[in-house]
């Protein structure tokens, strides 16, 4: 469920394929050329400032591109083009940084800020309303009060 | 001489914006009501030295005086007047200045519309400010003087870097900066409140005006920013999740934060020290936002400076004042009454919820952001943090809050009835998805996530609208009543509706064109044609042509729907002689809220050339929402409470107040 739901907010809110691949580049099969895109759209471009190679002009994303149309139409799954892309360049080519140790922080702590701050802003509601307002009445006060309604009755 | 002027200015601000930094705050102790008026004299002084040395700046960009250095590497005798004005902020140092001078603007408006506020309260106020622009000033005579000189003036500038040379520059950064700065006040009212140790309805009074103004601005800069990347990038991305982008995303996401706790306090007394400590994080993050783009560690786009020193710099006046309020905040807090009762089930409760889901969604961009950088620092290790992850756990954090957006204004106050706002809200469900459906089909065969994405954003327009509806009571009275009673309506109520409106609006543009945008890479020839969107693009040629400091090959298009020829469009790709730079200039066609997008490829040996077109379908919603949430910003601003909400001047008292606010 979560994950489906992952899927959907990822498709609900993803960056459209974009414009850098040229038309030479293009597979022939629709459905591949669509992976390939998808694909794209989650590989680093090495050298540029924080764009896909899909997004890119440069040389090397060209390269990389072709790269992954090329595993693809050799029939590897998206996952086998993505673990070889990562075993050739390393992990920083992957835009989604992977769910691992030195990653935990980073996919955890939306996670645990969001249950945190809601724990005690619980906490913090309930202590308030559960608290008396104001202070009880002294005896004398008490005393005048009733003083007071009997007058008025 | 005139630049010397400008320079001398600079210094002078710098002294008197630290006689502002340190009087009145003795004055505000000693109850000393002459050594409290410096502070207004002083703010107002100040501002006009900061001005004089920017119109200095101005002058010598103007004039092309390269004998400044700061002119010499960032423009040139032959580029259009306009971008000889804004790229005075074009380059680090002047937009340091700008960021200067529009903080001491908000000093002077607080000096000079301040005379409402309690004497101690205004002084402590503006000797926060100061300590803000004394140390921002001091990093520009220090590290990025624009006003160095050149011994032998060269006779020709480096340019201006040509994806600046747009109207765009002149906009976005002085806009951007209003709101960044603009939180500036707000961050100087809490730490004044902690500093006298009391909070009291005035100060809610008065931030929230600020908060709204400044979160106007900010919304604007995005904004504007983003439509500027659209359109100048000629690959029609609208938002990349770039660290600068979100460098100003955060401190907007904390401001929207603290604009809604603000309303908790205004109205109900209730959440006061965390809208105290709200308002400290929200400039925080402005001033780390400051770091970010300034200091150069990351480079991007954006980033034009890299030199370390400035970094460190920076990094230090980050300390001082995100560590220096967050310790009075946590030796003050404690002092501070916490007021206002209510049930988790309440407008107020609504509110705390939209907090608690806004600043996770801040501390989620932030982490992001920063991570990264941290890594690798500590590590070595190099990671990605890109738009797939902002996207998916950004979008998560949202979801409940769209929803639950239109519930918020429908909630009682102290206690509300959420099976009563359900109910109310139903006719609002059912018309989000009935539009949702008609535009699904409308397209037909984009993703069925599609569907509910855009129901979601119909359903928070009408919503928002359900709210002013039930207000008028159309329908058990007659019409001119209700017409009566609406425009009786407070008008942040309308404000909130229209933000609100805008949200949905934003939200339905973003689903739209990232389900339904088509894409078609073709090559071309004069004469051939392609379809693109229901229309028909044909190529007609090339032509070529030379800019006052750029040559420039331009591809005409003809584009017909129907057989009948509707618009055409020009698709230029520059190349900018003194930076040796290429930049595209897309051709961009709007059909009602649709745009169709032409950017121009390489040409191909054969004489053709290779032309990207997508269709973005109601694309400008993206936009337009951001436009009904600043004129929602801009109408709850006029509201008269806020006007003359500000309590009358309090009476003159011969000591200062020092206990606890109730």
């Amino acid at each position: 469920m979560i994950r489906r739901l992952l899927v959907i907010v990822f498709l609900l809110l993803s960056f459209s394929p974009a414009f850098a691949v040229n038309p030479d580049e293009v597979l022939a099969d629709p459905a591949q050329e669509a992976r390939a895109r998808a694909l794209s759209a989650q590989l680093r471009c090495m050298v540029c400032q924080n764009q896909s190679i899909d997004d890119s002009n440069a040389e090397l994303a060209k390269d990389l591109r072709l790269l992954v149309r090329e595993r693809i139409t050799n029939g590897d799954s998206d996952e086998a083009v993505i673990a070889y892309v990562v075993s050739r360049y390393g992990e920083f080519v992957l835009l989604t940084p992977r769910f691992e140790g030195k990653t935990l922080i980073l996919w955890g702590a939306p996670v645990v800020l969001l249950l945190a701050g809601a724990a005690a802003m619980l906490v913090a509601i309930r202590r308030r309303t559960g608290k008396a307002t104001g202070t009880a009445l002294s005896a004398d006060e008490q005393a005048r009060l009733d003083a007071v309604l009997r007058k008025s009755e | 001489m005139i630049i010397e002027l400008g320079h001398y200015a600079l210094v002078l601000a710098l002294a008197t914006s630290l006689l502002q930094a340190v009087l009145p705050i003795i004055g505000a102790l000693r109850n000393d009501r002459a050594l409290m008026e410096i502070g207004s004299v002083a703010a107002k002084a100040t501002f006009l030295l900061v001005a004089l040395s920017f119109g200095v700046l101005t002058y010598a960009h103007v004039t092309s005086d390269f004998s400044v250095q700061n002119v010499w590497e960032n423009s040139h005798s032959q580029i259009p007047l306009i971008y000889k004005f804004s790229g005075v902020w074009g380059n680090h140092e002047g937009s340091m200045l700008l960021w200067v001078l529009i903080l001491t603007f908000f000093s002077a408006l607080v000096a000079v519309f301040g005379d409402n506020l309690p004497e101690t309260l205004k002084a402590n106020v503006l000797a926060v400010q100061a300590w803000i622009a004394a140390a921002f000033s001091l990093f520009i005579l220090l590290t990025s003087n624009p006003f160095n000189r050149l011994l032998d003036a060269p006779g020709e500038g480096r340019d201006l870097n040509p994806v600046l040379q747009d109207i765009g520059l002149a906009i976005h950064p002085p806009l951007l900066y209003l709101g960044y700065v603009g939180f500036s006040v707000c961050f100087s009212f809490a730490a004044a409140a902690l500093i006298e140790g009391r909070i009291d309805a005035a100060w809610a009074r008065w931030v929230r005006p600020w908060t709204l103004a400044a979160w106007t601005c900010l919304t604007a800069g995005i904004s504007m920013g983003s439509y500027w990347a659209y359109y100048e990038l000629g690959w029609g991305g609208w938002w990349f999740w770039d660290p600068v982008e979100n460098a100003s995303f955060i401190p907007w996401l904390a401001g929207t934060a603290l604009l809604h706790s603000a309303l908790v306090m205004e109205k109900r007394e209730a959440l006061k020290i965390w809208t105290v400590l709200l308002a400290i994080m929200t400039f925080s993050m402005s001033l780390l936002g400051t770091f970010l783009v300034r200091s150069g560690v990351l480079t991007s786009v954006h980033a034009f400076a890299t030199d370390p020193t400035r970094g460190v710099f920076i990094l230090i006046i980050l300390i001082l004042f995100i560590g220096g309020a967050l310790s009075l905040f946590a030796f003050r807090a404690a002092h501070l009454k916490a007021g206002g009762l209510f049930a988790p089930m309440s407008r107020e409760g609504a509110l705390v919820l939209n907090n608690l889901i806004l600043t996770t969604a801040a501390a989620t961009v932030l982490i992001g952001t920063l991570y990264p950088l941290a890594l690798e620092a500590l590590t070595g290790t190099k990671i990605s943090v890109g738009p797939p992850f902002f996207n998916m756990t950004f979008g998560l954090l949202m979801l409940p809050l769209l929803l639950a957006v239109p519930f918020g204004p429908l909630l009682a106050w102290k206690r509300g009835d959420l099976l009563g706002a359900g109910q109310r809200l139903f006719a609002a469900v059912a018309f989000g998805l009935v539009v949702g459906s008609a535009i699904y089909y409308a397209q037909n065969g984009g993703p069925v996530m599609a569907l509910f994405g855009i129901a979601l954003g119909a359903y928070m327009i009408a919503g928002s609208l359900t709210e002013l509806f039930l207000r008028s009571g159309l329908g058990k009275v007659t019409g001119a009543v209700a017409l009566r009673r609406v425009s009786g309506l407070p008008r942040s109520v309308f404000g909130t509706a229209l933000a609100h409106i805008g949200l949905g609006v934003t939200l339905i543009g973003i689903v739209a064109v990232t389900a339904f945008e088509s894409e078609y890479i073709v090559e071309m020839k004069p004469g051939m044609t392609t379809d693109a969107g229901g229309y028909t693009l044909r190529f007609d040629g090339l032509r070529k042509g030379n800019g006052p400091n750029y040559s420039e090959e331009s591809g005409h298009f003809t584009i017909s729907r129907a057989g009948v020829d509707v618009a055409e469009a020009w698709s230029s790709k520059r190349f900018y002689t003194a930076r040796q730079m290429p930049t595209t200039e897309a051709g961009i066609r709007t059909f009602g809220l649709s745009q169709l997008y032409i950017s121009l490829g390489d040409g191909m040996a054969d004489g053709g050339v290779v032309v990207r077109v997508w269709w973005k379908p109601m694309i400008l919603c993206i936009w337009l929402g951001t436009l009904f949430m600043m004129a929602g910003g801009a109408v709850s601003l006029s509201d008269r409470r806020l006007r003359v909400g500000a309590p009358a001047r309090a009476k003159k008292q011969k000591k200062p107040v020092l206990e606890p606010a109730q």
